[in-house]
């Protein structure tokens, strides 16, 4: 069977970088940093984009059972304005591509997205010339969640590691950004190999 | 007057929160999940592992049968021939790289179905979130690693203080 190179499109998410850009910032700033992202990390209001079977593994983490309002996401809000955190959970069809993306953009600042689910991922088993063959391929992806469909503990387990990543605030270096392609280099298949 | 009152507000309020009071006696449904981990059905399928013999041998020959069982085609195996100074696994050929690529993998478990020696297995670990698509390629190395409490049937999360019930019918 023939070897398949996934794609990766070298962006990351608009996760603000305000300490790292300040090179020998003052405490006040840093811990004002700190205490801001402690507060983002803390009340993540996702934005329902249920589309398809994911979302109703998204509607029960919100449900009494998984119970999302302990980490601060319980407002689904269906609007993006009032959105922090996009749940794009299940197939991203080509035609909904342009949609999405609009509403990322309507999304305020600081903005992060999760992936669910294999099809939201990557395509999943869906490799043909309807899905998008993974959503960071429209917008800037934070966390990506396998499974088909992930559990509802599976979806809390992402939301803790984005709230680690949140807390953490800025990226630890220059890989971990990977705003710009040329700062890891292109993906080529001797570095897959390696 | 007073007794249309009475009626008609005080008594549906009362009423609602007798419906309350009565709710407050209920068992809490809540898991709470990162310290605790709800029960998990015996087929519960999650991550996949490598697995070995006592000897330390690899149980996969490299047949390639889970890739071709894969309804996501998220499994790359290459296989090449055991000698006598390398040995890998019992039979003629080990699969030199085995890959999976678990975000488009649907954990169907056709995989675990397919391979003949019982070398791959898919276990009850759900905690793959992560934040590369780099890191979702699980080569042969990790899938082969051991980590604590992988054959452990009550699965027991990162942060969990103790392991999953197991569901009794």
């Amino acid at each position: 069977m023939p070897k398949r190179v996934e794609t990766v499109v070298l962006h990351d998410s608009s996760t603000p970088i305000i300490g790292d850009t300040q090179k020998g910032g003052n405490v006040v700033i840093t811990t004002l940093d700190t205490l801001l992202n402690q507060a983002r990390a803390n009340s993540l209001w996702p934005l329902t984009f249920g589309l398809a079977c994911c979302a109703i593994e998204m509607m029960s983490t919100a449900g009494s059972r998984f119970d999302l309002a302990r980490f601060g996401s319980e407002a689904f809000r269906a609007t993006p304005r009032q959105a922090d955190v996009m749940i794009i959970a299940g197939r991203l069809s080509k035609k909904m591509a342009p949609v999405l993306r609009q509403i990322y953009d309507q999304m305020p600042e600081p903005k992060w997205v999760i992936s669910m689910g294999a099809c939201a991922s990557s395509g999943g088993v869906y490799n043909n010339y309807a899905i998008v063959q993974g959503a960071d391929q429209v917008v800037p992806v934070d966390v990506y969640v396998p499974g088909c469909p992930p559990s509802p503990d599976a979806l809390i387990y992402a939301v803790l590691k984005l709230q680690e990543k949140i807390k953490r605030g800025h990226a630890k270096n220059l890989t971990d950004l990977r705003l710009v392609e040329g700062l890891t280099g292109p993906r080529t298949l001797e570095k897959v190999e390696a | 007057m007073s007794v249309e009152v009475l009626k008609s507000v005080v008594k549906p309020i009362l009423a609602g929160f007798g419906i309350t009071a009565k709710r407050l006696k209920h068992k809490k449904v809540t898991i709470m999940y990162p310290e605790q981990i709800r029960e998990q059905y015996p087929r519960t399928r999650w991550r996949h592992f490598l697995t070995r013999y006592d000897s330390g041998l690899e149980k996969c020959i490299g047949c390639s049968l889970c890739a071709g069982a894969c309804p996501a085609r998220c499994i790359y195996v290459e296989a090449a021939e055991n000698t006598d100074e390398a040995r890998f696994s019992p039979g003629e050929r080990y699969a030199k790289r085995y890959e999976i690529n678990m975000i488009r993998c649907i954990f169907c478990g056709y995989c675990q179905d397919a391979c003949p020696t019982g070398a791959i297995v898919l276990r009850k670990n759900f905690e793959l979130a992560d934040y590369k698509r780099e890191d979702f390629i699980y080569t042969k190395e990790r899938l082969l690693e051991e980590y604590p409490g992988q054959n452990e049937e009550p699965f027991k999360g990162k942060y969990a203080k103790e392991p999953a019930p197991v569901y009794r019918g």
